[in-house]
């Protein structure tokens, strides 16, 4: 409809500002920001997801930050975990006939190290999230009210408990060596040869989801969602499987988390336990809120920038609790998402100017 | 056949029994109106035969099959729509929007080929969304289509709920006190409206305060009191009742102003 016609006009947009950034930065002599940029427009694909759950299903999640981990973890254990052991064992001859094995020499000590290939890892890592998500949310989704926020918070700090215990997983140092993924050509990759092809590597993947999930909100499947927001009783008495829309959307969510998280570890060669700790989760939630809550260009657009800026270094020490903050502010000052928010706030000011009219904010 | 039956219902909340051991029936094409005052458990009934409620007891047939214990999804499935006393639309959404939730039930396309807008999801939605069209304009609401579904007057509301109910071609229209807030004016278009969807072939079974509106386009009436069923049958007969005059109606100037 008329929404879904206007979005080319802001796809080039982004297409434009995400070049011009590029550009001025390579002039400038900045390069390296391009770095933390595009681990910010990948943290930018979990805020999408979680704005696609909370914003317009309503459904809030505080296991974002544990999907991710469990899609970064899953990636960085299958592509460093050796299995030259194994040779000979059935099933690995199997695995290597089908081209699912890669084989590199280790950089100190020169023996053979046999792992799974990047891009089977990545599809593994989507997969085992997806069903994890399934398992959390399919007993607390069937229930009305904020049992999924419970549960899939208690599920982060179990998750970051297991990651920060587990010493093959690398306990609290996490996992490092992680190879880069590459796919015909493109390397998802931290080598500073490849920074700026990565740069747009983060944004096509991240475009590509808002554009799908563009379309997804924009539909019978989006409207279904948008109605249980509003009064999931109604949407059920229309005909809407309410229990199963949640749970599938719940999947998604943890799905482009999981994405970006195995991502994002191919790209930084690793991952830590931090990303699963509550703070992260409760940051993903924050950012959601500043984006505008259902609007998935404000939570790629406001979570780049802040994600960005974070990395940066720019909230020092201070870094979750001005996530905190950001999220206490909008709750309290902007409901609606500071746009909006923004935008009232300026209607009401034009009004004081106009002669017998009142200043009315929420009319419309 | 009746298409709507219920059988010895009886629904307890905590220590209260609201509804207690009603059994009515509801036939194809008619409108049948449930009345009673506040209280007497007219709302909970259709809570049960929606399918928001499990009653305590007893048992609810839609065409036959038991419908008790089903979600409100499945029972929609069955051909059952409904509107809410309050009326429940979906604020943040359009009105078309509003209208095309209720087309959901005859939509096929799941998420993945809506995200990724394949033509066959594309050619339902254009139909999907001639249907909606025109349901609005039925109930004249065509130019709002639009228009956010919050920022509407309660009687617009309610002409976009009933077009979102109908938007799910039901068998049997629930209607909960869909006069309630409405002018005169607006309740005749409302009686207008309401008998030209029963000559379609929709079974309306409403609840309502309205006197008048009830006697004028009911076919059948069952009165409830105190979650018992006092009365049961045509309107000449049901007004009659010295029962319903006792406990519902009460004196004669009470039933010249309601």
């Amino acid at each position: 409809m008329n929404t879904t016609t206007r979005i080319w006009p802001r796809l080039a947009a982004f297409a434009a500002a995400a070049i011009v950034i590029q550009l001025s930065l390579s002039a400038a002599g900045k390069v390296y920001y391009l770095t933390q940029l595009t681990m910010a427009v990948y943290y930018a694909i979990v805020v999408m997801g979680l704005s696609l759950l909370m914003g317009y299903a309503g459904q809030v999640s505080l296991g974002q930050g544990a999907f991710f981990a469990i899609g970064g973890y899953t990636s960085a254990f299958l592509t460093t975990h050796n299995m030259a052991g194994y040779r000979g064992a059935v099933w690995f001859d199997l695995l290597d006939k089908c081209g699912v094995i890669v084989s590199r020499k280790n950089l100190y000590d020169d023996t053979l190290v046999l792992t799974v290939a990047p891009w089977l890892a990545f599809i593994m890592a989507i997969l085992l999230t997806v069903v994890i998500a399934a398992v959390i949310g399919y007993p607390s989704l069937r229930l009305r009210g904020h049992y999924l926020a419970m549960a899939t918070l208690g599920f982060g700090l179990i998750i970051h408990c297991i990651l920060i215990g587990s010493p093959a997983l690398g306990a609290a140092d996490g996992i490092t060596g992680v190879p880069g993924l590459s796919v015909g050509g493109l390397a998802v990759s931290g080598k500073s040869a490849v920074r700026v092809q990565n740069y747009y590597i983060a944004w096509a993947v991240a475009i590509a989801v808002l554009v799908l999930l563009r379309n997804l909100v924009e539909s019978r499947m989006g409207r279904a969602l948008r109605a249980i927001h509003d009064s999931e009783a109604a949407a059920s008495a229309m005909g809407v499987n309410t229990p199963k829309l949640k749970l599938e959307v719940f999947m998604v969510s943890a799905a482009l988390a999981a994405m970006a998280g195995s991502l994002l570890t191919h790209y930084n060669e690793g991952i830590g336990p931090s990303e699963s700790s509550a703070f992260k989760s409760v940051r993903y939630l924050a950012l959601v809120a500043a984006g505008g809550m259902a609007n998935l260009e404000g939570a790629l657009v406001v979570s780049t920038l802040l994600v960005f800026l974070s990395l940066r270094g720019w909230f020092g020490t201070y870094d979750n609790a001005v996530f905190g903050i950001i999220l206490i502010a909008i709750v309290a000052l902007a409901p609606q998402g500071p746009f909006r928010q923004l935008g009232l706030w300026m209607n009401r000011y034009r009004s004081l100017y106009k002669p017998g009219k009142e200043a009315r904010g929420g009319a419309s | 056949m009746a298409l709507l039956e219920a059988e010895n219902v009886r629904q307890c909340f905590g220590g209260l029994v609201a509804l207690n051991g009603v059994s009515f029936a509801v036939s194809p094409g008619q409108i049948k109106a449930i009345i009673g005052p506040n209280g007497a458990g007219k709302t909970t009934l259709f809570n049960i035969v929606c399918g928001l409620i499990k009653p305590t007891d007893g048992v609810v047939r839609m065409n036959g099959e038991v419908i008790t214990g089903l979600k409100p999804f499945q029972i929609a499935a069955l051909g059952v729509s409904r509107t809410f006393q309050n009326v429940s639309l979906f604020p943040h959404m359009t009105v078309l929007e509003n209208v095309l939730v209720g087309r959901h039930l005859h939509g096929r396309a799941g998420l993945i080929s809506c995200a990724l807008r394949l033509p066959t999801q594309r050619r339902e939605e254009k139909a999907m969304i001639e249907q909606a069209s025109r349901l609005l304009e039925e109930v004249g609401l065509a130019e709002k289509a639009q228009h956010s579904a919050g920022g509407l007057s309660l009687g617009q509301r309610r002409l976009v709920e009933l077009a979102r109910a109908l938007a799910t071609e039901p068998r049997l229209l629930l209607l909960d006190e869909p006069a309630s807030g409405l002018n005169t004016k607006e309740t005749d278009d409302l009686a207008r409206t309401l008998r030209h969807v029963r000559d379609r072939g929709i079974t309306l079974l409403m609840v309502e305060h309205d006197m008048s509106l009830v006697m004028d386009i009911a076919d059948e009436i069952l009165v409830l009191d105190f979650g018992v069923k006092i009365a049961e049958g045509p309107p000449a007969q049901v007004r009659s009742d010295p029962k319903v005059i006792a406990v519902y109606l009460g004196e004669k100037e009470n039933v010249a102003s309601g």
